[in-house]
């Protein structure tokens, strides 16, 4: 008897120590983070010295908050999610699992911006920008004689085979967003081609999308395709890559923000979501080392930010490419035709 | 009706009459006993959960037979009116939960129709344990389990808490491949996911393309099964069968990639063999072997794999070969067998069920294994990540998860099937009640050789492995930039103590919680898995197999669709904990508990029956069997169970990563989070304190548990007369072999 006691005692033990539910009660806030841990913390810790309401934070990537928000649909836990690439954004508000808001500060914000809010029928707003590039690792490039790297036809210099890592776009949404980008840029027979080509010389489609960076950087592949700020991380660390907008014109990702339907702290995400499109909220970015462009105009610019009115820049189609058919179409076309395919 | 069974009547009336029965919201007892934090009496009575109400009948049914003499009626009646009561309590749980969700009819049945209830708490699990043994004591009165009470309360309790946290889970999760998200029955499209080529396509034999990714996940998992065991075994014999120099040194090295936070092998295996690491240099420079991707793909996930659960192979078979009874082998020599030939006829057979269980834990725990292939995989894609990437990729397919869940779940059943045809029902009886005082043979020198040559590069690598993550928190950017600092550190772990303690850095929080879940889970996983495998092992009940089964099966899932199911599962009433740290424990000890099970089936498959049967007979009742013979002879398996389940609460990250929440963050996490973020110096810096710390834990369960003692007689100190003795003893047979 006495071990089955012990053992039950145990249980409840460890049910008081832990069992009690997280705090809901008003003044606090849980918030899903889809950037940078530190940019995160920035955020949570600024926020609540700002207005006392105490920030529950976790910290994921953007595919994971989305699967997480959706698991919790029934009976949510989140009240805002805040940064992370647009598409889960756009794919929350598709499936109603985020809830409509209208900003007084709507009237700050760049055109982009809106247009990811209109997008999403008022579900989610822009609230920074990234536009997808490369990033070569200046010593490989040098060793193998090449030139620097400027635009998307350079990537299929055969001297690079075995030499570009890109993510997997069926993983990733900045894989997925070079995909989107090509066929909008080229068309979608002759993107198709260029992806084919670039097969050749694409040693390994990395599961995370910021990972063919953060090679480059180790040296461990000479190109890696990215959007454009993830290589900036790198270089300002003193690394050997360098970023390239290119030359070609190129598509951007919206880092996005959205109100969870059922939040129980509806008021105070609403409070955040006012907050986060402030220009001093979104000057927390580059402090922690995250060199996207703002959306509030006033905002401003990191110096290490890549210019966004320098590059050329496509008139990337958010309502179209962020649609679950168009996306599912896409993915199933690339899977048959590209990764399929024997180098 | 005897003592114990009035208790449990007694907590089952304090669960339903004074401890709140829903789990308090933030903690509070406003309202009580009505209201938000009311008792179930208080709330029926009011009129506010009527549903409730026939759980309070059972008690009172059962209270009607206290006092009663013990007759075959009063057994009969306890286990109808647990089954009963239990039959209630699960029903109102599952039919009322949220607004507009749970089973209609059911709910309408018990008066609570378009009503919900919040999660269950204290008072409910109170009742639910009296009810359960209650049931199983009325069972042990009809004589069930020769009528002892411990036995059926045990087997009770570990199958309610399998199938609540184990079986329910997964099922919700498979549930989700086989039906729509509408609720229609999608059978067309599960075979179409089932059967697709990127799952068996065969294209890699042809050339060119991958192959399927469940004959990558196969490949891999078979060679990592077989080179563990065969490393932990060459490592084992080594260790204890031989007199070699520095054995005490490698087994403190072979334990340490065991206690390595994942991504940071493979995060050293590329500092050191990538294109542009420093291993890979020196090879470029000195012998010419031109710089190559190699490490990505099938060899480096290998390696790693092998690096990681070597040791685990290592930890099984150290028990089974120190319970290999050496008179065994002396008979066998004294019979006139040379070395070779013992250790081939006696010690090799004896050695099978470490050798399976070795296997087994090798080949699942690469089937699971997520971090590596996620960090070193490149092309080769296997199972585990492909499923996370299902779920939370850009593709966002929850069905396709679950197929290749499904696929996965099959190979690990399939390989636990054929350890079994393996095994069959031979005996490896070692440890008897008759007394042994042999001496431990030493290895016959072709074996040892074979060992050392194998072992000492294994060895070496993984120091070199080991001083890669040491150094690299102490240098500004291992591998570019060597100028020493302390700056990691710093951020990770900085105090202030100019205003009293303050835990400044950014690692503590997550460590502190991370301590707090594995401090208390791996007790609880011991405990579990060990009553559990007594029970699989010396007790024979309806249902033994099915049980057996279904421990494997947790452990058979990968962590990512365990922490998705536990979602899906938890986040709604009527066990409602995601967000909380119970979870975590919870997710932690169901995960880890095969491991208690298997070392402790294992270990009991060589302790001699009749050493229980003579407990037995001296009229001990089996939980004394258990705490005073059993017990004692399985502390191997009870520090593998132990050391295994803390190192793994500290060190998985696929089974929490959805798990986590704001406030319960966990190590790994957060490690996690800064390779992401490409700060290679803090992660390897939290990485080398979590080995410090793993390492003082495990030191301390070894010195708490303590070693077994057979009775055996020491190796003896070399004497000078013992090489005449072997000459003696082998004579004969050198002339016989003239």
């Amino acid at each position: 008897m006495q071990l089955k006691f012990w053992l039950g005692a145990s249980v409840l033990a460890t049910a008081a120590m832990f069992g009690s539910a997280p705090a809901s009660a008003q003044g606090s806030l849980v918030m899903y983070c889809g950037v940078q841990e530190e940019w995160c913390r920035a955020m949570s810790t600024a926020f609540e010295k700002e207005t006392g309401i105490k920030v529950a934070m976790t910290r994921k990537s953007a595919g994971e908050v989305y699967a997480q928000v959706k698991a919790e649909a029934s009976n949510p836990r989140g009240d805002i999610w805040w940064g992370g690439t647009g598409d889960p954004h756009l794919q929350a508000a598709e499936e109603g699992l985020t809830e409509e808001y209208e900003s007084a500060m709507n009237k700050d914000l760049q055109d982009w911006s809106l247009s990811q809010w209109k997008a999403a029928k008022k579900r989610a707003i822009g609230i920074y920008a990234g536009a997808l590039g490369f990033g070569f690792n200046t010593q490989l490039i040098k060793e193998k004689g090449l030139a620097d790297p400027k635009c998307w036809a350079d990537l299929l210099n055969p001297k690079l085979k075995d030499d570009v890592q890109v993510a997997d776009p069926n993983s990733s949404g900045t894989a997925y967003t070079l995909l989107a980008t090509v066929v909008q840029l080229m068309g979608e027979d002759k993107g198709f081609d260029y992806l084919r080509a670039l097969h050749k010389n694409v040693s390994q489609y990395t599961k995370s999308g910021a990972a063919p960076a953060k090679a480059a950087s180790l040296g461990e592949t000479a190109v890696g395709i990215v959007f454009i700020h993830d290589a900036v991380v790198f270089a300002v660390q003193g690394d050997p890559i360098k970023p390239v907008a290119p030359c070609e014109g190129t598509g951007y990702e919206i880092g996005s923000m959205s109100i969870i339907k059922g939040a129980r702290n509806l008021e105070n995400a609403k409070k955040f979501y006012d907050w986060a499109l402030t220009p001093a909220a979104q000057a927390l970015g580059a402090p922690a080392k995250s060199y996207q462009v703002p959306s509030n105009k006033n905002a401003p610019i990191p110096p290490q930010a890549p210019k966004m009115s320098d590059m050329k820049l496509i008139n990337y189609d958010f309502v179209k490419y962020g649609s679950s058919a168009e996306r599912t179409r896409l993915l199933t076309k690339w899977d048959k035709e590209i990764k399929a395919q024997p180098k | 009706m005897r003592a114990s069974t009035r208790l449990a009547l007694l907590i089952g009336w304090l669960g339903y009459v004074l401890i709140p029965w829903y789990l308090p919201q933030d903690g509070s007892l406003a309202g009580y006993p009505f209201g938000q934090a009311g008792t179930a009496l208080a709330l029926v009575l009011s009129g506010a959960s009527p549903w409730l109400l026939p759980i309070g009948l059972a008690l009172v049914a059962a209270s009607l037979l206290v006092g009663r003499e013990e007759r075959p009626w009063i057994g009969r009646s306890l286990v109808w009116i647990g089954l009963l009561g239990l039959i209630a309590f699960f029903a109102q749980g599952f039919a009322i939960t949220l607004p507009d969700q749970g089973i209609p009819w059911l709910a309408a049945l018990f008066g609570g129709a378009g009503q919900a209830q919040p999660g269950m708490g204290f008072g409910a699990l109170m009742t639910l344990f009296s009810l359960l043994l209650m049931m199983c004591h009325g069972l042990a009165y009809r004589g069930y389990c020769r009528g002892d009470l411990f036995t059926t309360s045990a087997i009770g309790i570990v199958v309610l808490l399998i199938g609540l946290f184990v079986f329910y889970p997964v099922a919700t999760i498979l549930q989700s491949a086989l039906v729509e998200s509408d609720g229609t029955l999608a059978l067309a499209s599960f075979f179409e996911r089932l059967l697709s080529p990127t799952i068996w396509g065969l294209g890699c034999l042809g050339g060119g393309t991958n192959c399927g990714v469940a004959w990558n996940t196969l490949i891999l998992a078979v060679l990592t099964g077989v080179i563990t065991t065969l490393l932990g075994l060459a490592c084992a014999l080594l260790v204890l069968r031989t007199r070699m120099p520095g054995k005490r040194l490698m087994r403190a090295m072979t334990v340490l990639p065991i206690i390595t936070p994942p991504f940071v092998i493979g995060l050293a295996l590329i500092l050191l063999f990538g294109r542009s690491g420093a291993i890979t240099g020196i090879l470029a420079e000195w012998v010419g072997i031109p710089r190559s991707r190699w490490i990505y793909g099938l060899p480096g996930v290998l390696l790693a794999q092998v690096l990681a659960f070597a040791p685990i192979a290592f930890l099984v078979l150290m028990g089974t070969v120190q319970g290999i009874a050496p008179s065994m082998e002396e008979a066998a020599q004294t019979l006139g067998a040379k070395h070779w030939s013992t250790f081939r006829t006696v010690t090799w057979p004896l050695l099978r069920p470490g050798l399976a269980n070795a296997f087994l834990l090798g080949f699942v725990e690469s089937m699971a294994d997520f971090g590596n292939p996620l960090v070193l995989g490149g092309n080769f894609e296997v199972l585990s990540t492909k499923i996370f990437f299902a779920v939370v990729g850009a593709a966002h397919n929850q069905g396709q998860a679950a197929v290749l869940a499904i696929v996965l779940l099959a190979f690990t059943l399939g390989a636990f099937w054929v350890q079994q045809r393996w095994l069959g029902t031979k005996s490896y009886t070692t440890v008897a009640g008759k007394g042994d005082s042999g001496i431990p043979a030493m290895l016959p020198t072709s074996a040892k050789v074979i060992s050392a040559v194998v072992i000492v590069p294994w060895v070496l690598l993984t120091a070199v492995i080991y001083a890669v993550i040491l150094i690299g928190g102490f240098v500004k950017a291992m591998g570019r930039d060597h100028t020493l600092t302390l700056e990691h550190y710093r951020t990770g772990f900085a105090i202030d103590f100019s205003n009293g303690i303050f835990f400044e850095g950014a690692a503590w929080p997550s460590l502190f919680t991370t301590l707090k879940v594995a401090a208390i889970s791996s007790p609880l996983t011991a405990l579990i898995g060990l009553i559990t495998a007594f029970l699989l092992t010396r007790q024979h009940f309806a249902g033994r197999r099915t049980l057996e089964f279904t421990t494997m099966l947790s452990f058979a899932i990968p962590g990512t669709v365990l922490g998705v199911a536990y979602i899906l599962a938890f986040n709604v009433p009527p066990v409602e904990i995601t967000g909380t740290g119970l979870i975590l424990v919870l997710a932690f000890v169901f995960r880890n508990m095969p491991v208690g099970v298997r070392s402790g089936i294992a270990g009991l498959a060589q302790i001699d029956k009749s050493l229980d049967e003579a407990s037995m007979t001296l009229r001990a009742r089996s939980f004394t069997t258990l705490r005073r013979v059993v017990l004692p002879l399985l502390k191997p398996a009870l520090i593998t169970a132990l050391v295994y389940s803390f190192v793994r609460c500290i060190t998985s990250v696929s089974a929490v990563i959805f798990l986590v929440s704001a406030e319960y963050n966990l190590a790994t996490a957060y490690i996690v989070g800064r390779v992401e973020a490409g700060e290679f110096g803090l992660a390897i810096a939290y990485s080398s304190v979590l080995i410090v710390v793993m390492a003082v834990g495990i030191a301390l369960i070894q010195v708490g548990v303590g070693e077994r003692k057979l009775g055996r007689r020491a190796v003896p100190v070399p004497k000078p007369k013992a090489p005449k003795q072997t000459a003696r003893l082998t004579k004969p047979a050198v002339e016989a072999a003239k």
